[in-house]
Order: C-alpha cells, then sequence, then structure tokens
C-alpha cells in the first residue's frame, strides 16, 4: 500500500513507542532484580576534597616485635595469595613481593633511645610519585588517597625511584589468585590505598588499624584530617606529631608521634 | 670550497655480512630475552622493589645519551661552521638516529607492561619529564631525519645550517631531560642535584665522540678510505677535552658533596666501602673511563697511533658504562635516609641497608640486543645510502690545514 | 547494457559481503553461545543482563572503560556496571559447586572473544571469580 500524504503515520510511531517503553521495562527489570541487594553505603557521587584522609602513628605504642598491621593488610589486599614462582630464591621473593606497609625499629644515635613504627605510602599532598608519572597513572585522589591507576600504568618504576619513603611495590610475576576489591597483575605498580574499598563503601577504619587496636596497641589513628570531630583531628591537637622527611615539604597525610 | 663526495661503503660481501649476521644474532637473542622477561615477569631479572632500575636501563641510557653526543660532530659542521667537520655530519646524523633508537627499544621493552606503549603515546602527565622525554626523543630523531636530507640534497644545502641549529638546541634539551630524570628527584641522596642535567650533557658529548671516532676508524679501515691525521687528531683531540670535562664534573658533585656533611655517608659509600660501586667507580670510571684514555690522547707517541686512539675510545666506553652504573644502580643501591641521625635497627623491607643487586643475564642480553640493533641501523645506513665521504685524506679536507 | 548488469551484479555482491562480513560479529559463536545458555550461570537464564544483549555485545568495552574512570578517579563502585558485577552474574559453576575462571577456554568471555581474536587482559589483574565482598572468598579459592 503506498503512502499517499506525507503525515506522520501516528499508528507506526505509537507502536513504537510502546515497543521501546517494553524493550526498557525487559532491560531494566532484570537489572532491577539482580541489583536489588545493592548496599546502600557505596559511593553514589564522585569523591571530593571535602574529605582527606591521614593517619597518625603513636610509636610510643607501637610495639617491638609485632607485626599485626603487616599481616592484617597483607591479608585483606590479597598479598598473602601470592605464590613464589618456581626457581626463584628465597631470598629475591623477599625482595621482589609487594609490600605495602612495613615495620621499622630505629634508635637515635645520640641518645639510644628506640622507636617502633610502621613505614608505609605517606599519601602526600604534593607526591613526588605523581610528579613523575608519564602517563599520568599515579594520581592523588580527591580525597587525598595517593594511588595508581593500574589501567593506565606502564610498569616504567619512575614513581618507585621518586618515592622518598620506597613506598611502592612493583608486580613482579603473573599473579594468579587475585581478590576482587585488590585487583593485581603482573608488570603494574603499587601501594597502600588507605585500603580505598573500605572508603568507598562506608567503612571508616582501615585494616591495619583495625589489627592495632585487637592487639590492645591502638598506635594507628586513621580518620579525616578535615574533620574537627574526628578522633584523627582530635589526637593530632593533643600531642605534637611529625611528618616523616619534613624538610621536603610534601605536606604528608600520615603523621608520627614520639619519633 | 672544494665539493665532498659520499659513497657507499664498500668493503667485500662475505664480510659485510658475516658482520650484519653476527650483529643480528645478538639483536635476535636479545629480544628473545625480552619476550621471556614480558612473559615471565621481571621475577627472571636481577631487579627489585629496592633497585628497580638495573642493567638494561645502564645501557639504554648510555645510549640514549651517546646518541645526542654522536650528533655533535655534525653540529661542530654546520652550527659553528669548521670546515673540516663538514663532510663528518651524515654519519654523525645517522649514528645520532641509530643510538637512540637502540637505547629506546631495550627501554621500552624493559617495561612492566610493554605493550601499553600506545597508552604512554597517547597518555601524559606534563609534569613528568618523562612524559616530556618521548616528545624530545622522537622529535629529536625526526629533525636529524631532515637535517640529513638537507645535507645530502645538495639544492637543499643553504637549509641545513638552521637545520642544525635546531638540532643542537634539541638535543640540549634532549640530554637535559635524561640528566633530569635523576636532577629532579627528591628521594635518593646522589640524585636531587641540578648538577646532573649539565654532566649529562657533557658526558653525551665525551661518549657519543668516542663512539663516532671508533665508527669511523672501523668504516674507513676495513675498506682501506683514505683518513688522513688533521681529521683524526682535531677528534682525538676534542675527545680529550670532552673527557676532561666529565672528569670535571665529576670532581665537583664529589667535592660538593665531601663538603656537606648530610652527604658523608653517601660519599663514604661511593668512594671507599660501597663493594662493587667503589671499584666501579675507581676503576671503571675514574681510571679506565678518564686518566687512561687523557694519557693516551695526549701522549706524544701514542696519541698518533690509531690503534691506541681507538684504545682509548673504548676505554672512554667503558668508563660511560661504569659512571652509569655508579649513577643508576650504585644510586639506588646506597639507602633512603629517612631518619636523618638516627641508625635503623629492624626493618621489615631492608631499611638503612644497601640493597643487593646482581645483573641477570637476560638483563644483560637485552641490553647487548640494543648495542647490536644500534650498529646494524648504522653499518646497512652506510652500506645503502652515501653517508661516508670518499676520502678525508689531508690533502682533500682542508689543503690550509697545518 | 549488458556490461552495465554486470557491473550491478558485482556491486550487489560486494554490498553483501560487507554486509555480511558487518554482521558476522553479532553471530560469533553463536553455536557455542547456545551451548554455554544451557549453563548454569545467574545470566545464562535472562534474556538482557544490564543492557540488551546486542548493545552489550557491540559497546561492552566503552562500558567498561567508563566504569573503570569511575571506579578508579571517583570512587563510585558497587555499580549496576561494575566488572564484579559482570563476573558475579556470568560466571559458571563446575560439578561441586566450585565457580569457574571466567575467562578460561568455552566460558563466558572465551565464547566471543577466541571468534573475534581479540585476546582479553582485564584478568590478569582482576579476580576471575566471584569473591564475597569481604574477598576471605580470594582465600578460599586458593585452599586457604
Amino acid at each position: 500500500m503506498s503512502k499517499t500524504t506525507d503525515q506522520p503515520d501516528q499508528d507506526r510511531r505509537a507502536f513504537i513507542g510502546k515497543a521501546a517503553g517494553a524493550l526498557a521495562a525487559a532491560t531494566l527489570a532484570p537489572g532491577v532484580f539482580l541489583h536489588v541487594t545493592a548496599d546502600a553505603a557505596y559511593r553514589q557521587e564522585p569523591v571530593t576534597s571535602k574529605v582527606r584522609w591521614g593517619m597518625l602513628i603513636d610509636t610510643q605504642r607501637c610495639a617491638n616485635g609485632c607485626t599485626a598491621c603487616v599481616d592484617a593488610c597483607n591479608h585483606e589486599n590479597g598479598m598473602d595469595l601470592l605464590v613464589k614462582p618456581e626457581g626463584l630464591s628465597d631470598d629475591m621473593w623477599d625482595q621482589q613481593i609487594p609490600r605495602w606497609i612495613r615495620k621499622v625499629k630505629v634508635q637515635d644515635r645520640a641518645t639510644g633511645v628506640a622507636a617502633n613504627l610502621p613505614m608505609l605510602c605517606q599519601h602526600c599532598e604534593y607526591p613526588p610519585c605523581v610528579d613523575v608519572c608519564p602517563t599520568g597513572a599515579s594520581f592523588r585522589r580527591a580525597d587525598g588517597i595517593v594511588m595508581v591507576d593500574r589501567h593506565t600504568c606502564i610498569g616504567c618504576r619512575y614513581c618507585m625511584m621518586a618515592c622518598p619513603y620506597k613506598a611502592r611495590s612493583f608486580i613482579h610475576e603473573v599473579v594468579e589468585h587475585k581478590p576482587t576489591i585488590a585487583p593485581r597483575g603482573r608488570g603494574c605498580v603499587e601501594s597502600c590505598n588507605f585500603c580505598v574499598q573500605r572508603r568507598d563503601s562506608g567503612g571508616t577504619t582501615t585494616a591495619c588499624q583495625d589489627a592495632c587496636d585487637r592487639e590492645g596497641h591502638k598506635a594507628i589513628v586513621f580518620g579525616d584530617l578535615n574533620d574537627p570531630a574526628s578522633d584523627l583531628w582530635q589526637a593530632l591537637r593533643k600531642h605534637p606529631s611529625r611528618q616523616i622527611r619534613a624538610d621536603l615539604r610534601l605536606n604528608t597525610g600520615v603523621r608520627y608521634s614520639g619519633v | 670550497m672544494k665539493k665532498t663526495y659520499f659513497s657507499e661503503w664498500r668493503i667485500e660481501s662475505p664480510r659485510y655480512w658475516s658482520i650484519l649476521a653476527l650483529l643480528a644474532a645478538v639483536v635476535a637473542i636479545g629480544g628473545l630475552a625480552a619476550l621471556y622477561m614480558e612473559h615471565e615477569g621481571h621475577w627472571v631479572t636481577g631487579m627489585t622493589n629496592q633497585v628497580v632500575w638495573g642493567t638494561p636501563h645502564v645501557f639504554a641510557i648510555f645510549l640514549i645519551v651517546a646518541a645526542s653526543g654522536a650528533l655533535n660532530v655534525a653540529s661542530i659542521g654546520s652550527v659553528f661552521e669548521k670546515k673540516i667537520y663538514k663532510p663528518l655530519a651524515p654519519l654523525s646524523g645517522l649514528l645520532a638516529i641509530a643510538l637512540l633508537v637502540g637505547g629506546l627499544l631495550v627501554l621500552v621493552l624493559d617495561l612492566g607492561r610493554p605493550e601499553r606503549l600506545i597508552v604512554a603515546m597517547t597518555t601524559y602527565n606534563f609534569k613528568s619529564i618523562f612524559a616530556w622525554n618521548i616528545f624530545l626523543y622522537t622529535g629529536f630523531m625526526a629533525i636529524v631525519a631532515v637535517y640529513l636530507w638537507l645535507m645530502m640534497e645538495h639544492k637543499m644545502n643553504p637549509y641545513s645550517k638552521p637545520a642544525g641549529l635546531l638540532a643542537f638546541v634539541w638535543r640540549l634539551a634532549l640530554t637535559t631531560g635524561t640528566g633530569s630524570i635523576f636532577g629532579f628527584l627528591v628521594a635518593r641522596d646522589a640524585y636531587d642535584t641540578a648538577l646532573l642535567a649539565p654532566m649529562f650533557i657533557i658526558m653525551s658529548f665525551s661518549y657519543g665522540l668516542a663512539i663516532y671516532l671508533l665508527v669511523l676508524l672501523f668504516t674507513f679501515n676495513l675498506e682501506g678510505r683514505p683518513l688522513g691525521e688533521a681529521v683524526v687528531r682535531r677528534l682525538k683531540n676534542l675527545l680529550g677535552v670532552f673527557v676532561a670535562a666529565v672528569l670535571f664534573f665529576t670532581l665537583i658533585y664529589h667535592l660538593t658533596y665531601l663538603y656537606m656533611t648530610g652527604k658523608h655517608e653517601l660519599e663514604a659509600f661511593v668512594l671507599l666501602h660501597g663493594g662493587i660501586y667503589t671499584q666501579v667507580f675507581w676503576v671503571g670510571e675514574v681510571l679506565i673511563g678518564g686518566l687512561l684514555p687523557l694519557a693516551i690522547l695526549y701522549h706524544p707517541a701514542l696519541g698518533r697511533e690509531r690503534g691506541w686512539i681507538a684504545g682509548a675510545c673504548a676505554a672512554v666506553i667503558i668508563g660511560g658504562f661504569s659512571k652509569l652504573y655508579v649513577i643508576v644502580i650504585g644510586g639506588q643501591a646506597f639507602p633512603i635516609q629517612m631518619f636523618p641521625g638516627m641508625k635503623v635497627l629492624e626493618s621489615g623491607f631492608y631499611d638503612g641497608l644497601v640493597a643487593p643487586y646482581a645483573p641477570s643475564l637476560p638483563e644483560v642480553l637485552l641490553g647487548l640486543g640494543g648495542i647490536g640493533v644500534a650498529l646494524a641501523a648504522t653499518l646497512v645506513g652506510i652500506r645503502v645510502l652515501r653517508f661516508l665521504p670518499q676520502s678525508l685524506a689531508d690533502e682533500v679536507v682542508d689543503p690550509q690545514a697545518a | 547494457m549488458h556490461g552495465c548488469v554486470l557491473s550491478k551484479g558485482l556491486w550487489a555482491v560486494l554490498v553483501l559481503a560487507g554486509a555480511a562480513a558487518l554482521v558476522r560479529p553479532a553471530l560469533a559463536g553463536h553455536g557455542q553461545e547456545e551451548a554455554w545458555r544451557k549453563g548454569n550461570s545467574k545470566a545464562a537464564g535472562l534474556q538482557h543482563c544490564v543492557m540488551p544483549t546486542e548493545w552489550m555485545r557491540r559497546h561492552h568495552m566503552e562500558l567498561i572503560k567508563r566504569e573503570r574512570t569511575l571506579t578508579v578517579h571517583e570512587g563510585i563502585r558497587k555499580e549496576r556496571y561494575s566488572l564484579a558485577g559482570c563476573v558475579n552474574c556470568h560466571v559458571q559453576y563446575d560439578a561441586a559447586h566450585k565457580p569457574i575462571a571466567i575467562n578460561s577456554e568455552g566460558q563466558f568471555c572465551d565464547v566471543c572473544h577466541e571468534y573475534a581474536g581479540a585476546s582479553l587482559d582485564c584478568f590478569q589483574c582482576h579476580a576471575r571469580v566471584p569473591t564475597p565482598e569481604t574477598d576471605y572468598g580470594a582465600h578460599a579459592e586458593k585452599g586457604e
């Protein structure tokens, strides 16, 4: 049947409209069904700089020989799933495994006074690792977390050269077992991200802080540097603290007291 | 001015092809090493989370630094208008491109994810000197290629001077960028100094010229092309000046750090008890790379013997590798000074301790592969194109030369 | 006249071949897809996932790229288009009710990607099986 008028075919339009509606419903319905259990605590809006995450470490409470924070971080972020490649010596494996946090014990040469402390990514305000990354994979998130976008990382390790705290790790081997919350693969660089998966799902603590609290030492206080109501803010104003390598003027997010 | 005639390098075919076959084998083995590293991951190398840049980077940085220096000979002809250098210019440009390609190949193949090179070439953080270097390196290759064309195309010769000037300035920027890779870092005691950029420029003058002179002597000698004393004397004297200049920069670097109390631990490490790094510094960098070539090049008798001059060039090259080994690897092996005035008693990650490192076979093979690419590209270039002047005999290059 | 008819025929063949080449990827792995649909993943029983199937086939990479920026740079994670969501729904289970790695042979990704010849490197880093949010599931997968 040939059209003799140039008016739009209203019946046709109505049909297409209904079909589109049905298609949309058919599309959305399963989605709604699958994700009805989505957790409301997960962030829906992009992060802003209203929050700046930071940490205060009380080195006098940090216990001699304790590695609870290290073990907890390794477990939370899947480092304990890594397997030494066959043929690699234990010594080299120890040099090549990723470490987001480590324990250090230092002693003042003049007075002999010793202190224990965990060393991790300091989440600087002016991170040298971010400055030197050629692709911008190493970046500082709006809320102060310094991390690596491993989709863009080419594995050049320049950020590792640049970090004054030796905080970054390179993945030297093919990774078999990876947690959903902490993807990890051969050839990219990573470092402590303040348990970012918790930051984005409504969590208020980090794994290291939880472990230290569980052990009863309570040496790690994590929180929002910008929030006067936070434990961190109040702790920082109660005790003198300093940044490690403060002369570099990086304005780190992690501060230490008692050392 | 007499016109210079250029011709292809015409050594006997069997000899040429066997040299090329040898180089091809070196390149192939280097390629296999790179594949192995990429497939298995860097656990097969000696690089760790403490010494993150190793032997491949020593090779790569040497080649890149030498590349910009190799162009010097052409620049002296075009920019500074020393006529005797003009016939030497095409080889200089070719060598510059070939060395740069070899160095970049090694660098790219050592990346944790070399398949993401396309990401590196499309996504930039312009605060990073690495990002700038990508433009400086690729731009250098393009500019030198155009410069070469302007030199070889007789009609375009008048334009070769501005191109030469651009190439000269560009290679200074390139070497500044390479030195600044280290000079911009605040983290490590051995870096973090503005001296590194000009020092790398002087190093490039020295290593680039040593390689140039060696290639010139080798190619002319093998083919029996006339190479007179005027050219050789000038080049070897110039090399002596550059070697002395590198020694001077090294002296200033260490003297300054010896003056600063805060750097005493670093100096003690490099100069006294750093083990392999101390040995490489004194024997490789200072003795073989500095004092020995100076003694040979300025010796009244030895400085006239081509064999000894070639030996001096080789010594300079060994010195170059040594210097970069101390800078790149020694600089990482020395512990980061996070707690000045304090002693580290225990650490979960070797704080306060000298980081161990030993070059592994895949790393060395990859580095050698880069050298193979550079040499092969040069030899193919001079065989196929007319880059070598037919004669560099004294009467030809500068009839007025004393 | 004769030449005109022949060239028209040639054009028709070329146009049809071109159209077929364009349409073929959409029919990729059709037989394997049918086999997979009989599997026991959550998605097997559904007509559409979060977007219509044909749209997904062509545009899932754009979606993934957009998602990764949202997640990594803006911190928006548990979204209808998250990669973890894809894995949760599309993974199949073996007889012992253990999840089979989603990018292994014959599984969801491989069915089309093997045919298309486009290699997949997402799962060099991302988890290939669903793991609960606390991710102690990853430890269970390893056998700890």
